[in-house]
């Protein structure tokens, strides 16, 4: 049985080790890039893999920017719950902002005032997916500013499956070193106009060994650009592109480039 | 590339003697100050009020860290540089009414402040996102203004340490390495469409 008290205190444990330890794949990813660059590009590098060292060896967020807070639940249909899953997961958020601690991010987007708790009108952004089983895992994602700010959508027309890959390239290009690069680029490509989105947001929980021959292919076009790490010049502007694809209307093409910087922040977790 | 080891207060001569590229170490005192803290600079400026802090002597920091109390005590745990372009549009103002400044951020900043920075300042690149580094190098929170803000706008004063290594991104001689960098891209770009 899963009580609401663990729903809290799960997302509490998830969004702490979402800040102090990145996931293994993406960290291998910087040393790679560490081994192939040299001058400004490698010292930027070694900076941030002392940075990720500090921060699990301290216990502290990686990033001062400890993002607006995304959770991802995956309910087993049989899974019978009874208390307010959306409340408990407001409730762990707020706990998390207290004890890891989180910076409070999350303000009106008129007024500008900021509740201090990282929770207010549809934040945390909750995304539940129904599944099989009996089991429900909870993903948080905590996303930075930095680079979701330089994020990219576009309505192409069906003819113009060829330009997706330029559509992309370009949104790297224009968002040069304000998210933090190397970054992690999300793609969605098809469903709806804010399906995309979501699609380019879930492809950023995919591991960044898992490319396929079109993700790679970008990504090496990408790379040549030469933004390189922390936008001073390099080879390594993005550790990875991974994209995700849904049927779209016959007469739209959606597509989706949600930019995610090097911090690649994600944690899981399942109850049952 | 020369590597400087900058304490505050801040003389014209070192801000002068900085090239795009050099490397610097900052010792002394940093003030944080991000979108709304500009806003408000600037209104002070304005009216002609005195600012609670001089620009002209501390390092002008684009962060909004993390901060904890304990003990009665403030302690900052993670504070890397936030986004310098978005005070793209507000730092001309800034540089306007003072005679020097130095500021530490991240990602660049546009040709307008590159103007602005001429003769008078020098915008430094620290690694962007590594906040926990960047709070190791942070010795004390000396206090805080503008705290209605909210924690990440408020303008923290912190007491540094061999703050570094930071690179001139932009020198006051109007050399800049994101145009740089940015004028290599734009070719890139047009080379990778030429290709099959």
């Amino acid at each position: 049985m899963v009580t609401r008290d663990d729903v809290i205190e799960t997302v509490v444990i998830l969004f702490k080790k979402a800040h102090t330890e990145l996931p293994d794949d993406v960290i291998n990813g910087l040393r790679k890039a560490y081994e192939r660059e040299d001058g400004v590009a490698k010292s930027i590098l070694k900076a941030l893999l002392d940075n990720i060292d500090a921060s699990r060896t301290l216990k502290v967020p990686m990033c001062q920017d400890t993002g607006i807070p995304i959770v991802f639940i995956e309910l087993g249909r049989d899974l019978c719950i009874n208390f307010d899953l959306k409340d408990a997961i407001i409730e762990g958020v707020k706990r998390a902002t207290k004890e890891v601690p989180l910076r409070p991010n999350a303000v009106h987007p008129i007024t500008r005032k900021n509740p201090g708790t990282n929770v207010g009108l549809h934040i945390p952004q909750i995304d539940i997916d129904l599944v099989e089983g009996d089991r429900m895992k909870i993903t948080v994602m905590p996303k930075g500013a930095g680079s979701e700010n330089v994020s990219s959508l576009k309505m192409l027309l069906p003819s113009e499956v060829s330009k997706i890959e330029r559509f992309i390239i370009e949104a790297v290009k224009n968002a040069r070193g304000k998210p933090c690069p190397p970054i992690i680029v999300g793609v969605g490509i098809g469903s709806t106009f804010d399906g995309s989105a979501k699609l380019a947001k879930k492809a950023l929980l995919r591991n960044i060994d898992s490319m396929n021959e079109f993700e790679l292919n970008v990504l090496e076009k990408i790379n040549s650009l030469g933004i390189g790490p922390s936008g001073l010049g390099g080879k390594t502007t993005a550790l990875a592109v991974l994209a995700e694809m849904g049927y779209c209307h016959t007469a739209s093409l959606p597509v989706a480039v949600n930019i995610q910087c090097w911090a690649n922040r994600r944690a899981s977790a399942v109850l049952r | 590339m020369t590597e400087h080891r900058l304490r505050t207060p801040v003389e014209k001569e070192e801000i002068l003697r900085m090239d795009a590229g050099d490397v610097v170490y900052i010792s002394g005192t940093m003030v944080t100050a991000r979108d709304e803290a500009h806003i408000r600079m600037i209104e002070y400026l304005e009216r002609g009020e005195e600012l609670p802090f001089r620009v002209e002597d501390v390092v002008i920091y684009h962060c909004g860290p993390i901060i904890v109390e304990e003990n009665g005590r403030y302690r900052a745990i993670s504070a890397g540089p936030t986004t310098s372009a978005r005070m793209n549009p507000l730092t001309p103002e800034v540089l306007e009414k003072v005679d020097r400044m130095v500021m530490v951020g991240k990602g660049g900043m546009n040709e307008d402040v590159v103007r602005a920075l001429k003769n008078k300042g020098v915008y430094l690149a620290y690694t962007g996102g590594a906040g926990a580094l960047a709070a190791q190098a942070i010795k004390e929170v000396q206090g805080v203004y503008w705290e209605d803000l909210g924690m990440p706008e408020a303008v923290w004063v912190f007491e540094v340490e061999d703050f570094g290594p930071c690179i001139v991104g932009i020198d006051a001689r109007g050399n800049s390495l994101y145009r740089e960098v940015e004028k290599t891209v734009e070719e890139n770009f047009k080379l990778i469409l030429s290709q099959p």
